[in-house]
């Protein structure tokens, strides 16, 4: 494995984005709307080895802005940031590459490479934008499917992700029981609360009102920059918590105690979050943050199955769910109510609330639990998957 | 001084011994493969050794936040919860034994706690501290206080355990709830020389009793 000389050894090194175009009559997507896609090409990176009897492979899924590029490096060059979860993706890693074979690909409806609303369609030869079908959380699962029964992958030892990712997780276990052994949602929930859905409309709404954004049809280059950077502002803040921002920023001043008597960012809080937006608006497409937000809105394994008792009942998976204890957006209440479904249909679960003051965020970050708890978890599946084999 | 820095959290790690120690009584009573419940299973000790020794099928229910953790980083089936909560989700005789290691007299309803045990497991593992040992009613005879020893290694106003019971209070609980027990085992903990068993006079010479019990005698 090649790798740059900034790269530590605890990374994967340097990685490449891979594409499958499902092309053809037999690929045609039945969206859970009514609606129908065609073709579709699936973004995916894979770290570490498959085994040979091809019982080592976990999928990660990830959450509103993230991508396939979970870990490792792409160019190797001085100061280029690794993959969205190079804190659990790695050799000696909880997701261990040298023992493990890891699945992340961009979700269907993304921005980052597999077909989504900022593609061209090629019925018009002009990107999607608003032409583009609704797609659900269970739609993304299924694209995400095919690419696992492309790779030649019968059972996936487990599927994990948080958030978003959590939400498909969940789909995976009920939708291809036969094909998961363990499931791991982090930070997530069956249905959002009615206060994350209000976040996500004022987040859509600050990109609609922006001239730029024009009903969907700008073009690539002229984003709704403020709509969308207003969008991400926002959602950072859901992403964080009290105490978590008390300790990053405190009340200082962009000039120490002085204050500045401006409306422009004074507070460090102040120039965090625009920063926060302006890098946002040069990685994403707004039109595809709108169909994201929807996806989540409209997940609800209650409103699906009836309850959750029925949701998870032909579930085959065991379960290791965690949530954070400064989580509000999903907050720990919601992963115990998935505890409770998964106990009432009598499946095997774990759970753990782990102890962190990083709010939402702390899936994502170091400095917790989630690793040690996680690691644990797929030794065990490793250990009984060994058993069932024999 | 240690009271004042531990208000919310207990230091289980002073009754750690006498909580080990009955471990070797508890295997006794599991079977090869049997889908094994500890609730409040601290750091997982006990559902380790049952896991290797025995091959169970293990679920532990913890509050601590940061036991669950090493237990879960261990591999062990656990759930973080309120025990007086979290078990009314369970389908009834989903375990073949349910293990309450002195932890029935630490809980606000420990009736309710039993039955929803015995609910949900086929058998139940009852161990408590004998507030009855001769040497407890001497203390408190001659001394006019509550005994701080081994078994009981906590003040009054610091010990876990809210309740305090007798090996002959709990029988007459057991003959009033009907139900049958299976085994029992009486004991007196000893730092320095072996555990010994009690045979004669359980109640005024053993520390720690263990009851295995089953439903609807």
């Amino acid at each position: 494995m090649s790798r740059g000389s900034e790269i530590p050894d605890t990374s994967v090194g340097l990685v490449e984005t891979q594409n499958i175009t499902f092309k053809g009559a037999e690929w045609v997507l039945q969206l859970e709307s009514g609606k129908t896609l065609h073709p579709v090409t699936v973004a995916y990176e894979t770290y570490g080895r498959l085994s040979p009897e091809r019982d080592n492979a976990i999928l990660v899924c990830h959450a509103l802005s993230g991508d396939a590029h979970a870990a490792g490096y792409h160019t190797g060059e001085t100061g280029e940031k690794p993959g969205w979860w190079e804190v659990l993706i790695g050799p000696g890693k909880p997701l261990d590459t040298d023992r493990y074979f890891i699945i992340c690909s961009n979700f269907l409806g993304g921005c980052k490479g597999t077909t989504g609303p900022a593609d061209i369609d090629p019925a018009t030869g002009r990107p999607y934008g608003l032409n583009f079908p609704f797609y659900t959380v269970r739609d993304m699962v299924q694209v995400q499917k095919w690419l696992v029964d492309y790779l030649g992958i019968k059972r996936l030892m487990a599927v994990i992700g948080g958030s978003l990712g959590g939400m498909q997780v969940l789909q995976w276990a009920i939708s291809y029981p036969e094909k998961v052994m363990g499931a791991i949602p982090i930070a997530t929930t069956a249905r959002m609360s009615p206060q994350a859905i209000a976040f996500n409309e004022v987040a859509r709404q600050a990109i609609m009102s922006d001239p730029s954004w024009n009903y969907g049809l700008y073009k690539p280059d002229q984003q709704p920059e403020s709509g969308l950077a207003l969008a991400r502002m926002i959602a950072h803040i859901t992403y964080l918590s009290e105490n978590a921002m008390l300790r990053k920023f405190s009340r200082r001043m962009i000039n120490g105690t002085e204050r500045g008597f401006k409306l422009g960012a004074d507070f460090q809080v102040e120039s965090y979050l625009h920063h926060q937006g302006s890098t946002f608006v040069k990685r994403f497409d707004a039109n595809t943050y709108l169909y994201i937000t929807r996806a989540m809105d409209y997940f609800d394994l209650h409103l699906d199955y009836g309850n959750l008792k029925n949701a998870f009942e032909p579930c085959k998976s065991s379960f290791l769910v965690v949530s954070f204890t400064s989580d509000w957006l999903f907050p720990p209440s919601q992963s115990q109510e998935l505890v409770k479904g998964l106990r009432q249909a009598g499946k095997n679960v774990s759970y753990c609330n782990i102890g962190s003051d990083q709010g939402h965020d702390a899936f994502l970050l170091p400095g917790n639990r989630m690793g040690d708890v996680v690691s644990g978890y797929l030794t065990r599946l490793e250990k009984e998957g060994r058993l069932a084999g024999k | 001084m240690q009271a004042s820095e531990n208000k919310v959290r207990f230091d289980w790690q002073r009754s750690l011994y006498r909580d080990r120690e009955l471990d070797p009584y508890i295997i006794e009573l599991v079977g090869t493969g049997e889908r094994v419940l500890d609730l409040g299973c601290g750091r997982g000790e006990l559902l380790k050794k049952l896991k290797e020794e025995k091959q169970v099928q293990e679920q532990g229910i913890e509050l601590n936040s940061e036991h669950v953790a090493d237990c879960l980083t261990q591999g062990l089936s656990v759930i973080q919860a309120d025990l007086e909560e979290g078990l009314n989700d369970f389908l009834g005789d989903c375990f073949d034994l349910v293990i309450l290691n002195q932890v029935l007299l630490t809980v606000k309803d420990p009736l309710a706690l039993l039955q929803q045990a015995l609910r949900i497991g086929q058998r139940a593992v009852v161990t408590f501290p004998n507030f009855a040992h001769w040497r407890i009613r001497l203390h408190l005879l001659l001394t006019g206080r509550l005994p701080v020893n081994q078994t009981l290694p906590y003040k009054w106003y610091e010990t876990p355990e809210i309740r305090l019971a007798t090996i002959k209070d709990f029988q007459e609980l057991c003959r009033e709830m009907q139900v049958e027990i299976v085994s029992r085992r009486f004991l007196q903990l000893n730092y320095l020389v072996q555990n010994r068993q009690v045979n004669i006079w359980p109640n005024l010479r053993s520390t720690v009793a263990l009851f295995c019990l089953r439903h609807g005698g």
